[in-house]
């Protein structure tokens, strides 16, 4: 198995993408969302002609909102961010927005999170994604339970865990350098995406391994010797088709949402997309090579 | 094989039934609408947080019940159809716990107007004025708030509120226009208790927070009647009592998250999770029967046996289906065939070592079970914690994502497999190689 073969090649790849996503999120931070952050995102859709953006934000301003962002979205839609409104301000924002009646605009969309709620969430967020690693290295742990040579079943949980953190860096890193360019943002659906993407990724690594344990116990019952590094690249050949195709018909589902879908679930699938290619790469080629480098190590 | 094929064609009556009764619940109208979340219908979802400090512990949760019946009140008097009005206990992980109730008025999409509805409600409580303090002049928060002490006696305990006109024998100016109000059972024996025990104290009648009306108790009060007398008009009069009647809240509340989605960018979100589902069906199933040949298109036919069965329980559970959810959903449709993939690899294995058709069937099925249920495993345990993550939008997602998990194993095992047994015979020939190949390969 030609993956196996050059695992030190792919170790490399691997390093790079992680290191740049890491330098992409520390040099850029992620740009997170009103319901982490608290605050209040606004989108305008405007009727007729839309007015400049330096026009908007002046109106804005007039009417008592000092701190709003306002970027495009379409041709037609202004997304306006600003800290918390007072009631006085909500009232009046459909003027302040449509300067003064000049171009008609509609809101069609209104969001105002109190910083609470915010602290609520993004500490929701936090804790459920260390919940679901946590439960996925028990989980491997004990249906790994039986196989103990010559890999622990806890290093089979262990590399699912590092080969997840890889899944989830890879999209944040991209995420921090959209927010720097195109204004993307880290919020709920996001971090939802992230956790859809732990459960794919395992989902696609656990049957990796699981051919893995298959072989091993084959080659037990049979009384054959075979290298531990031979068994994982056998495994990863019969597997490889399938984690190809899974994610193909997974990334065909996506790229039609991406496409055809609501404004409002585009970045959803574009992390997704990022995260099924990165779940799909890192099953195939980190968490089997990092398998037979551990024995390698330990031996 | 007979026993396959009655066995297959049962399966394929149960779908098409499944089908027809999915197309007749959308096209008949008797039939169940799909629930719609606010995101997709246009609505308000409103979050206060109570301010239950003043409370003792043990009248938190009636008055919350208290809070959310009266709201609910309010809000289908204004003629909301299917409003949600629920408590919570959040901020656990903020660090402060607090008591919130959470409105959701579907189809009023004027932000400021539904604010106003929910806002008007007035808050009413009783409050005594300490010993050794007098009534401040100021309307200052901090000077009212040391000055009077809470009874506990509140807005929970209101029956209804009238307008009166105080006659001049009753020592005041002639006419004047007072809001009489009157207490059920506990609110009555709670009055008299405190009115009894406070003799020439005064007790100040509080609305949203501001003392309009600080009698002194001359006497015990018996029967659960009070009255406010302030100096307002008669307009000014029957307003307070109209509201008073739709329900006084029994704490204060602070609204604390507002989010509004316009009805056309809804129907415009349903619009196109509709397209962007119907063109990923299309390009999975191609690409199955292209790549999986027979196995492929009985992998199509489970896929739209998932859907159609995915469809009925959305309906029937019912599920609300938001943005989120239909992303969900779309994304399962890719992952639906997962099972039947690893399926197929295992019988072209099989098929590789020279096994018939049917051997290398149910070799395959036995022999890929474990590696789907092991993954499937940790796919639901993702989505039952995503679902205790909470909002209302995320649990969309993960219910449609856990069940999409559970379904399409499934589909795959019991529906793939009847119709595989059903159509392939004991082949070991050509054709046979061809049809249950797979790939580039002729």
């Amino acid at each position: 198995m030609i993956i196996i073969a050059y695992k030190k090649v792919f170790f490399f790849v691997t390093g790079v993408t992680v290191a740049l996503s890491i330098a992409a999120i520390a040099a850029f931070g992620l740009n997170f969302g009103v319901d982490f952050t608290g605050g209040t995102l606004v989108e305008v859709r405007y009727e007729a002609e839309r007015p400049a953006q330096n026009v908007v934000a002046a109106s804005l301003r007039n009417a008592g909102i000092e701190d709003a962002s306002v970027r495009p979205s379409d041709d037609d839609i202004y997304i306006i961010r600003s800290g918390v409104l007072s009631g006085l301000d909500i009232q009046t924002l459909p003027d302040a927005v449509s300067v003064g009646g000049e171009y008609p605009a509609e809101i069609e969309r209104f969001t105002e999170i109190g910083p609470t709620i915010g602290q609520e969430l993004r500490n929701k967020a936090l804790v459920a994604l260390v919940l679901v690693a946590v439960a996925i290295v028990l989980y491997i742990a004990f249906t790994f339970r039986h196989v103990s040579r010559p890999v622990s079943s806890w290093v089979y949980g262990a590399i699912a865990v590092i080969a997840l953190i890889h899944d989830i860096l890879v999209p944040a890193g991209l995420f921090a350098v959209l927010g720097q360019f195109f204004g993307a943002q880290v919020d709920s659906l996001f971090v939802m995406a992230l956790l859809a993407i732990l459960g794919y990724s395992v989902n696609d690594t656990i049957v990796v391994f699981d051919r893995v344990r298959e072989n091993l116990r084959g080659n037990i019952e049979r009384g054959r010797k075979e290298e531990f590094c031979l068994t994982v690249g056998r495994s990863l050949t019969q597997t490889i088709v399938r984690s190809l195709n899974t994610s193909i018909t997974s990334l065909l589902a996506l790229l039609a949402l991406f496409f055809l879908g609501p404004n409002a679930t585009q970045d959803f699938a574009l992390t997704l997309i990022a995260g099924v290619i990165a779940g799909t790469y890192s099953s195939i080629a980190l968490a089997a090579p990092l398998l037979v480098a551990y024995e390698k190590m330990r031996s | 094989m007979i026993r396959y094929r009655i066995w297959a064609a049962a399966i394929l009556l149960v779908g098409f039934l499944g089908v027809w009764l999915l197309y007749a619940s959308q096209t008949s109208e008797s039939g169940r609408p799909f629930k719609l979340g606010l995101d997709l219908s246009g609505g308000t979802h409103l979050v206060y947080s109570a301010d239950t400090s003043g409370l003792p512990p043990e009248d938190v949760r009636p008055s919350m019940a208290a809070l959310r019946d009266t709201i609910e009140r309010r809000v289908n008097l204004f003629g909301v159809a299917e409003p949600i009005v629920q408590t919570e206990r959040g901020g656990a992980l903020a660090g402060n716990l607090e008591e919130r109730l959470i409105v959701e008025l579907p189809g009023v999409t004027d932000t400021e107007e539904a604010i106003r509805l929910i806002g008007e409600t007035p808050v009413l409580d009783f409050r005594l004025l300490r010993e050794g303090e007098v009534v401040p002049i100021d309307s200052d928060a901090e000077a009212i708030e040391s000055a009077f002490e809470p009874t506990g006696l509140t807005g929970r305990f209101l029956e209804g509120a009238r307008l009166e006109f105080q006659g001049a024998h009753q020592g005041g100016l002639s006419n004047q226009p007072v809001v009489a109000l009157s207490f059920n059972g506990e609110g009555a024996r709670m009055f008299e208790e405190i009115t009894t025990q406070n003799t020439g104290r005064i007790l100040g009648i509080f609305l949203d927070g501001q003392p309009i009306s600080t009698p002194v108790i001359s006497q015990p009060i018996l029967g659960g009647r009070a009255v406010i007398t302030g100096s307002f008009t008669p307009e000014e009069g029957r307003e307070l009592a109209r509201d008073l009647n739709f329900g006084a809240l029994p704490v204060p509340i602070e609204l604390i998250s507002t989010q509004t989605i316009g009805a056309t960018l809804g129907a415009r979100a349903v619009g196109e999770g509709l397209s962007a589902g119907l063109l990923a069906a299309a390009v999975v199933a191609a690409f199955m029967i292209l790549w999986y040949r027979l196995p492929g298109t009985v992998a199509v036919i489970s896929l739209t046996f998932y859907t159609t069965a995915m469809l009925l329980l959305f309906q029937f559970i019912p599920v609300t289906l938001t943005a989120a959810g239909i992303a969900g959903f779309i994304l399962s449709l890719g992952l639906a065939v997962d099972a039947n993939v690893l399926i197929f690899e295992r019988m072209k294995e099989e098929l590789k070592a020279g096994k018939t058709t049917r051997e290398a069937l149910s070799e395959g099925f036995s022999r890929a079970w474990p590696s789907i249920r092991d993954g499937n495993a940790s796919s639901v345990l993702t989505a039952v914690i995503l679902f205790w993550f909470g909002t209302s939008l995320v649990e969309g997602f993960a219910l449609v994502f856990g069940l999409g998990v559970i379904m399409s194993m499934l589909t795959a095992i019991a529906i793939s497999r009847s119709l595989l047994l059903a159509v392939s015979g004991d082949r070991r020939n050509p054709l046979a190689k061809f049809l249950f190949g797979s790939g580039f390969k002729i």
